[in-house]
């Protein structure tokens, strides 16, 4: 990435996965390393179980808080069906990181649609695409809460701060009893 | 004090009010206006409060000015329709200390039952607006809101929209300044309106408007950038930041203040540039303002009405360029629903069994209008799930409402729903109300209310009982049933929906969500004791799924252990076991 290049980073998931301490992580970290940044975030309604999606843009200058499609350089998805969603907002270089869960919406649990097959192998086909069974791993951990966390990690090998940073703006984001843990499901993901 | 801090756009219009000096704020929540108020409660230096409604809040926040220190209110766009009775008429009373209401638009409907233009409103009502662009001028500008108010004599509106609210971004942090209280004198030209003295004010109220659109060229929250005269825009709040993004190089007049306009300062910029677009989301108010005074312009010809603008928007419409995106995949729609758990799922799965239509009303709770609980008919706002079920019955008689109830939460019920029930118990109502106690305003984030003993400070006071507050209005019948009880619960609503009586049944379970809950028990599948019939999937919890051969499968990362799906099984196949 040029300097002076805007980066567009997308965060989508299911409402109630975390999607927001995960953007307000890439926030403190982008600040820390100095650019200017915007997120855009989702709150209300669409946080009880709907399609969820955050907007992270940093660089030197920032006027749009959101990213369009076919703009963003990293689509970090908690869920496989959301990564299909909004896979067309990538560049056509962009990278993929994505949580290998599955969670039915309402609308296959009812019966009214099919949940799609092979979404990741799919998607691996198009872009640049990491998987991880985030919540595979954050069980063996001990706490299905950090999933997101692993997945951030997993991302974060793809971005341009170091892993020291990371940990640092992690320990001051999240609440401090769950510090030593969030630091433990980064690390997973980041040295996976 | 110059500390640079990412913030939310609330954060910083809570920020901005602590360095306004702003010793009052009252407010009810909504989306997206409601991190403001949970801002504003980290600043001790702040009184600050849910009130029960938005009038409510806009009457607390004036009658703190009036007593001379700097007030403010917050709520979303149709929180101002609530508040617009007090709002209209301190338009003509004007201020002491300085008066702020901060309305929230949500142009693309995140959270909201319309996509209302609060300008609309405030031109109208003859009240100013500003606008800010992010959230640093989120900050500078309650800020100057306050210094126009007092300067003025009027309440200020400062705008903002989802975008803006829910986007973070750099702000430079300052000091509080500490105003000096306004002295207080009885003045009764100007704080009763009575007829004589509302004419009076009126006159006044017009002559501040044509002084502050005078006084608009001069104001720093109004900006010219001149680039390429080629194409010019005008633009105010996230808009603006679509213009830069798309046209970094094109002329802009920035509008700060976007009620009055500043009409010379428009006339001089659009003379400079050979195409002007005006660029505004919602309503075209600046464009049938600048079209009247005989400038040539285009607006709503090329952009839409509704929803939000991009960037890439203006790259088609003035740009011409073509954007190449690809298909987005044809994916099963994932709209919000009810969490694992909720009690509203139970009551509805109760209601949905008996067929019972219900009147419905605001919060988490709308959502039991689609599949697979198709239980509510209605939604129109606060408070007239109540009030629409008692016109049913007084245009269809006393029957027609025996298979409808009306439903509505706690919060909502004490915002504007307990007139509506004085309303059923005075004029003889017979119909069935349900209200849905669980304990906290549930959709917006969990904020406490009069019921809940709670206050947004955090202390600890008596609460209003519920029950004992319909019986005081005149309830004959109240009854009081656990959410989770669907057999005494299916019981119960039978009785009262057939009585020729008002009543009303408070349903209680505390919101999954709420802080503190512990769930010790989860629900499990007992695989060769499931007969696959889907009675447990039926009211659609999102932690139960079924295997390609139709048995149920409970997902234990989400399940908090309601028992509700236990409850549905005939057949013992879901057993509760220890989380």
């Amino acid at each position: 990435m040029a300097e002076n290049k805007t980066k567009n980073i997308m965060i989508v998931g299911v409402g109630g996965q975390g999607t927001l301490l995960t953007s307000r992580i890439l926030g403190g970290i982008t600040v820390a390393a100095g650019y200017d940044v915007k997120l855009s975030e989702v709150h209300g309604m669409a946080q009880r179980g709907g399609s969820v999606v955050t907007f992270v843009r940093y660089g030197e200058k920032v006027a749009e808080p959101i990213v369009e499609e076919g703009q963003a350089d990293l689509l970090i998805a908690f869920e496989k069906l959301e990564a299909k969603r909004y896979a067309h907002f990538l560049k056509k270089d962009g990278t993929l990181v994505v949580n290998d869960q599955k969670i039915e919406p309402i609308t296959v649990v009812t019966g009214a649609a099919q949940y799609p097959e092979n979404i990741i192998e799919e998607l691996s086909s198009k872009y640049e695409t990491y998987s991880i069974d985030a919540m595979g791993e954050a069980l063996k951990l001990g706490n299905s809460k950090v999933f997101n966390i692993i997945v951030l990690g997993v991302a974060a090998k793809h971005m341009d701060f170091s892993k020291e940073d990371w940990l640092a703006v992690i320990e001051n984001t999240v609440p401090p009893k769950t510090v030593e843990m969030n630091k433990k499901a980064f690390l997973l993901g980041y040295e996976s | 004090m110059s500390e640079k801090k990412i913030m939310l756009g609330n954060e910083a219009i809570a920020r901005g009010a602590y360095e306004a000096g702003v010793k009052v704020s009252a407010a009810y929540p909504g989306t997206p206006s409601t991190e403001i108020s949970e801002n504003i409660v980290k600043y001790d230096e702040i009184y600050a409060e849910w009130s029960p409604n938005e009038k409510v809040a806009m009457e607390v926040a004036i009658g703190a000015s009036i007593s001379g220190v700097r007030a403010m209110a917050s709520m979303k766009h149709v929180g101002v329709n609530v508040a617009s009775d007090p709002l209209y008429t301190i338009s003509y009373s004007g201020v002491n200390g300085g008066l702020v209401l901060v309305a929230a638009d949500d142009p693309g409907l995140y959270s909201s039952q319309n996509e209302q233009d609060t300008r609309c409103v405030a031109r109208a009502a003859q009240v100013p607006v500003i606008e800010p662009s992010d959230s640093q001028e989120a900050k500078d500008f309650m800020k100057y809101a306050f210094d126009l108010s007092e300067k003025y004599d009027t309440p200020v509106i400062l705008r903002t929209t989802t975008r803006l609210s829910h986007s973070q971004g750099p702000v430079t942090l300052e000091d509080r300044v500490e105003p000096v209280d306004a002295p207080y004198e009885r003045n009764i030209q100007k704080y009763v309106m009575m007829p004589g003295m509302a004419k009076q004010r009126h006159i006044y109220v017009e002559q501040r408007m044509k002084q502050m659109a005078e006084d608009g060229a001069e104001m720093p929250i109004n900006r010219v950038e001149m680039g390429d005269t080629k194409i010019g825009f005008i633009a105010s709040g996230i808009a603006y930041q679509y213009v830069k993004e798309a046209c970094p190089d094109a002329s802009v007049l920035k509008l700060g203040l976007v009620h009055p306009l500043p009409r010379k300062m428009i006339e001089e910029f659009a003379a400079k540039v050979d195409k002007l677009y005006i660029f505004e989301e919602l309503e075209p108010v600046f464009e049938e303002q600048i079209k009247s005074w005989g400038i040539e312009c285009v607006g709503k010809e090329i952009f839409t009405l509704q929803g939000e603008y991009s960037a890439n928007m203006l790259r088609k419409a003035v740009l011409g360029e073509e954007v190449e995106v690809a298909q987005p995949a044809q994916v099963p729609a994932r709209p919000p629903i009810l969490c694992p758990g909720c009690p509203h799922r139970s009551v509805y799965s109760v209601l949905n069994k008996l067929k019972i239509h219900a009147a419905g009303d605001i919060g988490c709770y709308t959502l039991g209008a689609v599949a697979p609980l198709n239980v509510v008919d209605t939604t129109v706002c606060m408070g007239a799930s109540i009030s629409t079920l008692h016109g049913m019955e007084k245009a269809k008689g006393k029957n027609y409402v025996k298979n409808w109830v009306a439903v509505i939460g706690d919060s909502t019920f004490l915002h504007t729903g307990v007139n509506s029930l004085m309303n059923m118990a005075y004029n003889q109502a017979t119909g069935t109300v349900m209200i849905l106690d669980n304990s906290t305003t549930g959709m917006t984030g969990h904020q406490d209310h009069a019921a809940t003993g709670k206050t947004l400070k955090g202390e600890v006071v008596p609460a209003i009982n519920i029950y004992d507050l319909c019986k005081t209005i005149g309830v004959k019948h109240v009854t009081v049933v656990n959410a989770f009880d669907i057999e005494t619960l299916e019981k119960v609503i039978k009785e009262e929906t057939q009585r020729e009586e008002l009543s009303v049944i408070i349903t209680q379970s505390p919101c999954v969500l709420l802080k503190g809950n512990v769930f010790p028990n989860k629900c499990r599948v007992i695989p060769e004791k499931c007969k696959k019939c889907g009675a447990c999937l039926r009211p659609g919890c999102p932690a139960l799924t079924k295997t390609a051969d139709g048995v149920t499968v409970i997902d234990e990362t989400m399940c908090n252990g309601c028992g509700l799906c236990m409850q549905l099984c005939k057949f013992g196949a879901i057993e509760k076991v220890e989380a």
